[in-house]
C-alpha cells in the first residue's frame, strides 16, 4: 500500500463517492467522512515520505511518463494536498448538523457524494504530473461544486450557481485551450517534460498565447480581480458547510496551479522576464486588495463580506508570487495554508450563527456575544487572524509578504498590504461591534451552535493561533516549497 | 529561588492565573478581590526577585522559541524594562484596592469581567517590560491594546462603543500601518530584531533611511500620545476610574514612552540617535504636544479630561528624554515613568474617588469640597507637585534630569517649552486644590452636606500613591541607579 499510496490517496475517495449516493443520508455522511480522514491520513504520510525521501514520482498504471500520467510529489503539492484533506477533515463533523438542517433529507445523500467528488477532484488537481489530468480534475472539482452550491436554501442560490457555472466554464476552456495549443507544439503533456521541451519552442509565438490563455483561465479560478465575479454570490448562498470548504481550498488549489504553471512548467525566466508577468500580476492584486476590502466593509451580509474579504487575501497570495522571489512565494504560499485556517474558521462560525438565528445578516447578529458566546469569540478570534496581529497566522503571512516587498525596496507596496490589514480590521470590528454593544432581540430564543459544530470551528481557530505562535514547521515547509517551484524540477 | 527564567516566566503568568481567579471566583465578589490582592502582591514579589538580579548586574533572561526562523519568542530583564516592570506591578494590587471600593461604590456592574481583563492588562504590561526582542515586544504591545478593549468600553453604551471605536482605530492604524513596517524594515537591514546595547542599526543603512524609519518608530507608538495620533487616550476616558487610572496613567501610556525609549537605546543606540537628522525634529514635535497638551487641558473643566491632557502632555516629556539623545535625556525620561506614574495615579484616584463621594465630574462644581474630603483633595495637592515638578514631590528629580538633559543637547529653547509648560500646569492642576479648599461653595448648593470621604480601601489607595510620591524625592535612587546602569552598560 505505501509504493501506491500517491494513487491511494484520490482514488479512494473517487471510489467512495458513488457509495455514498447509493446509502442513506446518515450513511452517506459516515462515508464521506471516511473519504475525508483517509485522505488527510493519506497526504500526512506522503509530506512524511517527501520531507524523507524527495519528491516521488508515482507511474499510474504503471505507465512510463511521458506516455502515462505520472503523479507527481513535491513539497509544494503535498502542502496543498494536506490543507485541502485537513479543511475537509474538519468540515467534515461540522456538516453532519449543519447540513441537515440546511438541506432536504432526499438530497443529503448526493450531497454528501458531491462533496467526495470535489475533495477527489481537488486532491487530484494537487498530486498530478500531468496537465490533462490536471483539467479533468478540475473540471470534476468543478462541477461537483457548482451542485454543492446549487442546493443552498435561498433560491439565490441557484442563479449563484449558474454564474459559477458559466464562469468557471469559461476558465475551464481556457485552461484546456492553453493545455492544447502546448500539446501541439511540445507534444507532451506531462508537466516535467513540458518544463524540459518548452524553451526549445518558446520563440513559436503559440507559447506566449498559450501561456496567456492558462494565465486568464486559472486566475478566472482563483478569483483574482476583476475576474472574481461568480465568488461572492456563490460564498453567500451556498449551504455553510460548503462555503467554509470551498472558501478554505478551491481558490488555494487554483493559486497552487497558477505557481506551478508559471514556475515549473514555463520556468521563472519565461514568466517573469519574457511575458513580465508582475506587471499584470502585481497591479491587479494590489487593487483586489484596497478595492475588494473597501467593498467588504460596506456587505450588510456577514457571509458576503467575508466572500468579499476573501478576494482581498487571494490578491495577497498573488501578490506574494508576482514578486517572483523565494521570499515572495514563500509568503504566498504560507498565506495558502494560513488563510485557509482562519477562513475556514470564520465561515463555520458564520455557519453556526446560520444554524442558530437563521440568517447572517448584520442586523440580525445583536446581542450574539452573550447568547452564543463560544461561535463569536471563535469569529472574533478568526478576525483576529485575518487582521494579522501577532500570534495569529495571519500575522505571519503579513510578516513575510512586507518583507519580500522591502527586499524588492517597493515600500508602498508594504504599505498597502499593512492597509488592506487595517480595513479587514474596519469590516471585523463592524461585525464585533453589533455583536457585543447591542442587546439580543429578547422575542426570540436563540441558543448556542451544537457541539458537533462548536468544536470543528474550534479547533481551526486553535489552528490559527498555533500556528501563529509557532510558525516554524509552515515557514520551513513554505521555504523549502518556493525553493523547489523556483529552482525547477529536482 | 529557582532560576531566572522561571522567576520571569512566573512574573508573567501570576496575572493570568489571578485572572484565572477571577473568573472561578466570580460569584463571590470577597473571595475574588482577595485573590486578585493576593496575586497581585505575589507578582510584585517576584519582580523585585528579578530587580535584586538586575541591580547586581545579571540579566536574566527567558527564551521560549522560534515563531519564524530567525525570531523568537523570548524575554530579557534589564534596567529600563525593570522600571517599567516595577511601576506597573507596584500599582496593580494598589489600583486593586482603590477599584474595591470605587467600584462597589459606584454600584458598576460586569465586575467580574473587570477585574479578569485587568489583571489579563498587567500580564500584556509585564510581557512588554520584560520582551528581549522587538518581535515579542510587539506581540505584547498589539495584547494589551485587545485586552484593556474591554475596559475601555466597559459600560457598552453607544459613547463607550464610539471611544471604542476612536481607541482600536488609532492605537491598531499606528502600530499596524507605521511600526509594524519599521520593525520589519529593521529585520530587513539589520538581520535581527533583539535589543541589544548600543543598538543594532548603526551602520546597516543611509542616515536618511534610518531617519525615516525612526519617524516611523515614535509616531508608530500610538500608546505615546505623541500629537496627532493622541486622539485616544482622552476618548479612553469614558472608562471607570481606576481603567483610566492604571491602564490610561500607568500601564497602557507607559507601554508606549517605555516602547520609545527602549527602541531609542537598544535599537538605534544613543550614539547613532544622535546622528540622525530627524532626531531633533522628533524632539520638537514631542515639546510641540507638552505645549499644546497642557493648553487644552487648561480649557477643559472635566476634570478627567483635563487630567488626560495633561498625561498627554507630560508623555511627550519621556519621548522628548529620548530624542534629546543625551545620558541625562534618557535618564531623566526614564525616572519620568515612573515619577509621572506614581503622581498620574494619585490625581487619577483622587478624581475617581470625588466622583464616587460627590458625583461631582466638573471643576467648577467643586468649589468648596475640599473641607469635607479632606485627604482627597490634599492627596491631589501632593500628585499635582510631582507633575509639575515641585518639591518635596518626585517629579522634580525626572524634571531636573529633563532639563540637564536639553543642555547637554545644547537646545535652549527647549528647555525653554519645559518651564512654560510647568508654569501652566502650576496653573491647571493646582486650580482644583486651591478652588476645593479656598473658595466657598456655590450659594444654596445642598449636594455638599452628607458628603463623606471616599469608600475606605479607596482611601487608604490614594494615602499610599500619595506618600510613595513623596517618598520619591527623598528617596529616588531606585530609579536613578537603574536608569544610570541603562545609559553605562
Amino acid at each position: 500500500m505505501r509504493e501506491n499510496l500517491p494513487a491511494l490517496l484520490v482514488v479512494v475517495p473517487l471510489l467512495l463517492a458513488p457509495v455514498a449516493a447509493l446509502v442513506g443520508r446518515k450513511a452517506a455522511w459516515a462515508v464521506a467522512a471516511a473519504a475525508c480522514w483517509w485522505s488527510l491520513y493519506a497526504s500526512i504520510a506522503l509530506l512524511q515520505r517527501v520531507r524523507a525521501e524527495g519528491t516521488i514520482s508515482y507511474e499510474m498504471g504503471g505507465w512510463a511518463p511521458p506516455y502515462g500520467i505520472e503523479y507527481r510529489i513535491d513539497l509544494a503539492n503535498i502542502f496543498v494536498a494536506i490543507i485541502v484533506a485537513l479543511i475537509g477533515a474538519v468540515t467534515i463533523p461540522y456538516a453532519r448538523k449543519s447540513i441537515a438542517k440546511e438541506i432536504s433529507d432526499d438530497r443529503g445523500a448526493l450531497f454528501y457524494a458531491a462533496f467526495i467528488l470535489c475533495l477527489t477532484g481537488l486532491l487530484g488537481i494537487a498530486v498530478t504530473g500531468d496537465v490533462f489530468n490536471v483539467f479533468v480534475f478540475l473540471e470534476i472539482s468543478s462541477l461537483s461544486a457548482y451542485s454543492m452550491i446549487a442546493l443552498g436554501e435561498d433560491r439565490r442560490a441557484l442563479t449563484a450557481a449558474f454564474h459559477y457555472l458559466i464562469m468557471g466554464s469559461v476558465g475551464a476552456s481556457f485552461i484546456v485551450i492553453g493545455i492544447g495549443l502546448m500539446y501541439v507544439m511540445t507534444g507532451t503533456l506531462n508537466m516535467a517534460d513540458l518544463a524540459v521541451r518548452l524553451p526549445e519552442v518558446a520563440d513559436n509565438r503559440t507559447i506566449p498565447v498559450a501561456f496567456t490563455f492558462l494565465t486568464v483561465g486559472i486566475t478566472l479560478k482563483l478569483a483574482l480581480f476583476p475576474l472574481h465575479l461568480w465568488l461572492p454570490n456563490a460564498y453567500t448562498y451556498a449551504p455553510s458547510a460548503v462555503t467554509a470548504f470551498i472558501a478554505s481550498t478551491a481558490t488555494k488549489v487554483a493559486v497552487y496551479l497558477l505557481l506551478r504553471f508559471f514556475f515549473t512548467v514555463f520556468g521563472e525566466t519565461f514568466s517573469f522576464e519574457v511575458m513580465e508577468l508582475d506587471r499584470v500580476l502585481m497591479p491587479l492584486s494590489i487593487v483586489a486588495i484596497l478595492a475588494m476590502s473597501l467593498v467588504a466593509i460596506y456587505q450588510a451580509n456577514v457571509k458576503r463580506l467575508l466572500a468579499f474579504s476573501s478576494v482581498a487575501q487571494i490578491g495577497y497570495m498573488v501578490l506574494g508570487i508576482s514578486f517572483g522571489s523565494v521570499l515572495g512565494v514563500t509568503a504566498g504560499i504560507i498565506h495558502l495554508f494560513n488563510h485557509a485556517l482562519m477562513k475556514g474558521a470564520l465561515f463555520m462560525a458564520m455557519g453556526c450563527v446560520m444554524y442558530s438565528v437563521g440568517s447572517v445578516r448584520i442586523e440580525k447578529m445583536a446581542g450574539l456575544g452573550k447568547v452564543m458566546p463560544w461561535t463569536m469569540a471563535a469569529f472574533v478570534g478568526g478576525g483576529l487572524s485575518l487582521i494579522g496581529v501577532p500570534a495569529t497566522v495571519g500575522f505571519v503571512s503579513k510578516w513575510y509578504l512586507v518583507q519580500a516587498a522591502l527586499e524588492r525596496g517597493l515600500w508602498p507596496v508594504a504599505g498597502v498590504v499593512l492597509i488592506g490589514s487595517l480595513m479587514a480590521a474596519i469590516y471585523i470590528w463592524k461585525v464585533v461591534e453589533v455583536a457585543y454593544f447591542q442587546s439580543p432581540d429578547p422575542d426570540y430564543e436563540i441558543r448556542e451552535a451544537p457541539l458537533s459544530m462548536l468544536i470543528p470551528t474550534w479547533i481551526l481557530v486553535a489552528a490559527s493561533f498555533y500556528f501563529g505562535i509557532d510558525a516554524s514547521l509552515t515557514a520551513s515547509v513554505a521555504t523549502q516549497a518556493a525553493e523547489t517551484l523556483i529552482g525547477g524540477l529536482p | 529561588m529557582s532560576s531566572p527564567g522561571l522567576v520571569i516566566a512566573f512574573t508573567l503568568l501570576l496575572p493570568v492565573f489571578g485572572a484565572l481567579l477571577v473568573l472561578v471566583f466570580g460569584s463571590k465578589p470577597n473571595v475574588r478581590e482577595a485573590a486578585t490582592l493576593l496575586v497581585g502582591a505575589l507578582t510584585f514579589w517576584h519582580v523585585r526577585e528579578l530587580l535584586h538580579l538586575v541591580q547586581e548586574g545579571a540579566r536574566p533572561r527567558l527564551d521560549l522559541f522560534e515563531v519564524v526562523p530567525g525570531v523568537q519568542l523570548a524575554f530579557e530583564v534589564e534596567p529600563l524594562g525593570m522600571v517599567f516592570a516595577l511601576v506597573a506591578s507596584f500599582l496593580w494590587p494598589v489600583t486593586t484596592l482603590y477599584a474595591i471600593g470605587y467600584m462597589r461604590g459606584h454600584h458598576e456592574e460586569n465586575q467580574t469581567r473587570f477585574f479578569f481583563f485587568f489583571a489579563i492588562a498587567i500580564a500584556g504590561a509585564l510581557g512588554v517590560a520584560f520582551s528581549a526582542n522587538l518581535f515579542t515586544l510587539f506581540l505584547f504591545y498589539e495584547f494589551l491594546t485587545f485586552c484593556t478593549f474591554p475596559l475601555v468600553t466597559h459600560h457598552q453604551t453607544e459613547e463607550a462603543k464610539r471611544s471604542g471605536r476612536i481607541y482600536l482605530g488609532i492605537l491598531l492604524g499606528t502600530s499596524v500601518g507605521l511600526q509594524l513596517l519599521a520593525i520589519i524594515w529593521t529585520w530587513q537591514l539589520a538581520g535581527t530584531v533583539d535589543f541589544r546595547v548600543g543598538g543594532i542599526l548603526a551602520g546597516t543603512a543611509s542616515a536618511g533611511v534610518l531617519g525615516a524609519i525612526l519617524v516611523l518608530y515614535v509616531y508608530g507608538v500610538g500608546k505615546a500620545a505623541l500629537m496627532p495620533f493622541h486622539r485616544w487616550l482622552p476618548a479612553a476616558m469614558v472608562a471607570p476610574t481606576p481603567v483610566s487610572a492604571l491602564l490610561h496613567a500607568v500601564a497602557v501610556v507607559k507601554a508606549g514612552v517605555f516602547t520609545v525609549m527602549k527602541i531609542a537605546v537598544y535599537v538605534f543606540g544613543i550614539d547613532l540617535l544622535g546622528t540622525l537628522a530627524t532626531t531633533p525634529w522628533l524632539a520638537w514635535a514631542a515639546a510641540t504636544t507638552i505645549i499644546l497638551g497642557s493648553l487644552v487641558a487648561f480649557t477643559k473643566d472635566n476634570l478627567k479630561a483635563r487630567l488626560a491632557y495633561s498625561t498627554i502632555s507630560q508623555l511627550s516629556y519621556i519621548v522628548l528624554g529620548a530624542m534629546l539623545a543625551t545620558e541625562m535625556g534618557i535618564i531623566g525620561g526614564g525616572m519620568h515613568i515612573a515619577m509621572h506614574a506614581f503622581g498620574k495615579i494619585t490625581l487619577f484616584f483622587a478624581a475617581g474617588a470625588i466622583m464616587v463621594a460627590a458625583h461631582e465630574k466638573k471643576i467648577s462644581g467643586m468649589h468648596g469640597l475640599g473641607r469635607t474630603m479632606p485627604v482627597t483633595f490634599g492627596a491631589f495637592f501632593v500628585g499635582s507637585l510631582s507633575i509639575i515638578g515641585l518639591p518635596p514631590a518626585g517629579g522634580s528629580w525626572s524634571k531636573w534630569f529633563l532639563g540637564m538633559g536639553t543642555l547637554e543637547a545644547g537646545q535652549i529653547g527647549l528647555l525653554a517649552v519645559l518651564m512654560v509648560s510647568s508654569l501652566l500646569g502650576l496653573y491647571y492642576l493646582l486650580e482644583v486644590p486651591v478652588k476645593a479648599f479656598f473658595f466657598k461653595p456655590p450659594e444654596g448648593a445642598h449636594h455638599h452636606e452628607g458628603i463623606k470621604e471616599a469608600p475606605l480601601p479607596s482611601l487608604i489607595a490614594i494615602c499610599i500613591t500619595a506618600a510613595a510620591t513623596v517618598g520619591f524625592f527623598f528617596w529616588p535612587d531606585v530609579w536613578y541607579d537603574l536608569m544610570v546602569m541603562v545609559v553605562n552598560q
